[in-house]
C-alpha cells in the first residue's frame, strides 16, 4: 500500500457570492500520475493555485508532501515543482539560463548546479540546442524546458498545467513520454490537468472529474468507465459526471484549444 | 539545503542585465526623450534667463534634473514587466519557488537601479559634449551612481506596487501615465523649489524626486545642497526604498492569484 503524497479534507475556496472549490475532498498516491479533468470554470485552476500555495484556501485543509497547506507553504514550496499553463521559459534567455535561473531560485548548491543543469537538459533531449535563446525554440522544446526547469531540485510531486495544449502530436507525445521517464527514473508524483480525455487514456495512472467546484468522481480511469456503463468510452464518462451533452463537451473542448494555441503562439 | 538570499537576488538581476546586453537598443531609444531635453528645452532656456540659477548656467542645472526625470520615466513603468510576466506564468513560477519575496523584489529594483546607471552614462555623456561643465572627482561619481541607483529601485517598485494593486496592463498604464508628469513638475528638477507657490513647495519635499535631484546636483555641479544635505537626501532615498520593498514584499503574492 503506498502513501498519499497529497489529500485534501473539504477543501472551500470563495470568490465573494461564488464556490469555485466546494467541499473538495480526494487524496493522490505516491508514484502515480493524477489527472484532473473538467471543464472550463469548474475550479481545477483555483484547485491547483491552493495546492501550490498561491491562493488560501477559504475553508478546509489539505497536505502536500508530508506539510500542512496553512502552516508548511515554504516546506510545501521546496518539495513542489510547478509548470503553467502558458509559455513561461523567457525566450529572451538561453535553454541553459533559464535553467540556471530556477537552479538558484531552489538553491540547489553552486557545486551541483552545472551537473543538475546538464542532467536535466539530458533528460528532456535538449542538450543540443542549450545554447540557443528560447525564443527560437519550437513549442514541443519549451514546454521540455519548462519541465527541466521544474525538475531541477529532483520535487517529490510535480504540477503540471495542461502540459500538451498547443502542440502538435508529434510534439505531444514526446512530452508524454519525458513525463513518463520522470516517472519512473525519479519516482516524481505527477499531478496535471488537462483537457483532452486522450491525455489521460495515455499517461494517467489515476484520474479525477470536477463539475461546478465539486470532484465528482476519482479513481483509475478503468474504475470511473465501469461506474458509467460495461463499455463506457472515457468521454462518455466524462460527459455523464460534467453533466453536459456530448456535443458541448467537445465543441467547448476544441474552443478551449483553439484559443490557447493561438494565445501560446502570439 | 540552505537558503542564499544574495544569490537569489543577484540572479534575478543578472537575467536582467543578460537581456539589457543582447538588446541595449532599448536604452538608446529610451534616452532620446531626455535627449531632447537637454539639447531643445534647455538650450532655450539658457537663453531666456528666466530662471535664476545663480551662479551656475540653466543648462548646468538642469543636466542633473534630466538625468533624474529619465531614470523616473523608466522606472515608473517597470511594474508592467511584473503584470507581464503574471500573464505569462512566469510570475507564479517564482512565487511557487522557495524565494523570500523581498528577494525579488530587490532584485528588480537592483535591475532597474543597472538600466538607470547606463541610462545616465549616455545622457552625461551627451551633456559634456554640448559642453554641460560637471564634475568628475570620483567621489562625485560614486556618489552620482548611488543616487542614481536608489531612484531608480525607489521609482521601479513603487511602480511594482501599483502593479500588484491593480493587476491589469491598461488600468497599469492609465495610472503610470498619470503619476509621471506629477512628480517631475513638483519637483526641482527643471526649477528650484524657491520659485513655487508655497502649496507646490510642501508637496516637493513630500517628493522623493527632489531629495534624488537635489543629492545629484550638489554632487555633479559640486556645490552644497540645496533643499537638505547630501546626508539627508541619501537617508531619505534609501529609507524610503526600503519601506516601499517591504511593502511590495507582502502585495507581491496578489500577482500570484
Amino acid at each position: 500500500m503506498q502513501s498519499d503524497i497529497l489529500s485534501t479534507q473539504s477543501l472551500v475556496r470563495k470568490f465573494g457570492e461564488l464556490t469555485a472549490v466546494d467541499q473538495v475532498s480526494f487524496s493522490v498516491a505516491e508514484g502515480q500520475i493524477f489527472g484532473l479533468v473538467g471543464l472550463n470554470g469548474a475550479g481545477k485552476s483555483t484547485l491547483i493555485k491552493m495546492l501550490i500555495t498561491l491562493l488560501a484556501p477559504t475553508a478546509g485543509t489539505a497536505q502536500v508532501c508530508g506539510f500542512d497547506l496553512m502552516r508548511g507553504a515554504a516546506s510545501i514550496r521546496r518539495a513542489i515543482g510547478y509548470v503553467p499553463q502558458l509559455v513561461s521559459a523567457d525566450g529572451d534567455l538561453t535553454g541553459y539560463e533559464n535553467l540556471n535561473l530556477y537552479a538558484k531560485l531552489y538553491d540547489v548548491p553552486s557545486d551541483n548546479r552545472r551537473y543538475r543543469i546538464r542532467e536535466a537538459l539530458a533528460f528532456m533531449d535538449l542538450e543540443a540546442v542549450g545554447e540557443r535563446l528560447v525564443k527560437t525554440y519550437s513549442g514541443g522544446m519549451v514546454r521540455r524546458l519548462e519541465i527541466a526547469q521544474s525538475m531541477l531540485h529532483r520535487p517529490q510531486l510535480l504540477f503540471l498545467d495542461e502540459p500538451t495544449v498547443g502542440l502538435d502530436p508529434v510534439a505531444r507525445s514526446s512530452v508524454w513520454r519525458h513525463i513518463m521517464n520522470l516517472r519512473k527514473e525519479f519516482g516524481t508524483t505527477i499531478f496535471l490537468t488537462t483537457h483532452l480525455l486522450e491525455e489521460v487514456e495515455e499517461l494517467c495512472t489515476d484520474m479525477a472529474i470536477m463539475t461546478d467546484g465539486k470532484m465528482v468522481a476519482c479513481g483509475t480511469p478503468a474504475e470511473l468507465k465501469a461506474t458509467v456503463g460495461p463499455a463506457a468510452t472515457l468521454e462518455e464518462t466524462f460527459v455523464h459526471y460534467s453533466k453536459v451533452s456530448r456535443e458541448a463537451a467537445a465543441g467547448y473542448a476544441e474552443a478551449q484549444l483553439a484559443r490557447r494555441t493561438a494565445r501560446r503562439l502570439g | 539545503m540552505r537558503s542564499h538570499y544574495l544569490t537569489k537576488v543577484f540572479a534575478v538581476l543578472e537575467v536582467e542585465m543578460r537581456k539589457l546586453e543582447r538588446d541595449p537598443t532599448d536604452l538608446a531609444t529610451r534616452a532620446l526623450q531626455p535627449a531632447l531635453w537637454l539639447l531643445v528645452f534647455g538650450q532655450v532656456f539658457t537663453r531666456t534667463k528666466a530662471i535664476p540659477t545663480g551662479s551656475i548656467s540653466y543648462e548646468e542645472f538642469m543636466t542633473p534634473g534630466i538625468l533624474a526625470q529619465s531614470v523616473l520615466f523608466m522606472s515608473i513603468f517597470y511594474g508592467l514587466s511584473a503584470i507581464w510576466e503574471r500573464d505569462l506564468g512566469i510570475l507564479q513560477k517564482y512565487l511557487v519557488s522557495p524565494t523570500p519575496r523581498s528577494a525579488l523584489v530587490l532584485g528588480k529594483g537592483l535591475a532597474a537601479g543597472v538600466r538607470g546607471v547606463a541610462q545616465a552614462v549616455l545622457l552625461t555623456a551627451l551633456a559634456m559634449a554640448v559642453g554641460v561643465h560637471l564634475s568628475v572627482h570620483p567621489v562625485h561619481i560614486v556618489g552620482v551612481l548611488i543616487a542614481i541607483m536608489l531612484g531608480a529601485a525607489f521609482f521601479s517598485t513603487f511602480s511594482l506596487v501599483i502593479a500588484c494593486l491593480v493587476k491589469s496592463r491598461e488600468r497599469f498604464m492609465g495610472i503610470g501615465q498619470v503619476l509621471t508628469m506629477p512628480l517631475f513638475f513638483a519637483s526641482n528638477a527643471i526649477y528650484p523649489v524657491t520659485m513655487m507657490p508655497k502649496w507646490l513647495q510642501t508637496i516637493s519635499h513630500l517628493n522623493p524626486l527632489t531629495y534624488q535631484v537635489d543629492a545629484l546636483r550638489a554632487l555633479m555641479l559640486d556645490q552644497p545642497a540645496a533643499a537638505t544635505s547630501i546626508a539627508t537626501d541619501f537617508a531619505v532615498l534609501a529609507a524610503a526604498t526600503g519601506g516601499l520593498v517591504v511593502i511590495a514584499a507582502r502585495l507581491y503574492a496578489r500577482l500570484g492569484t
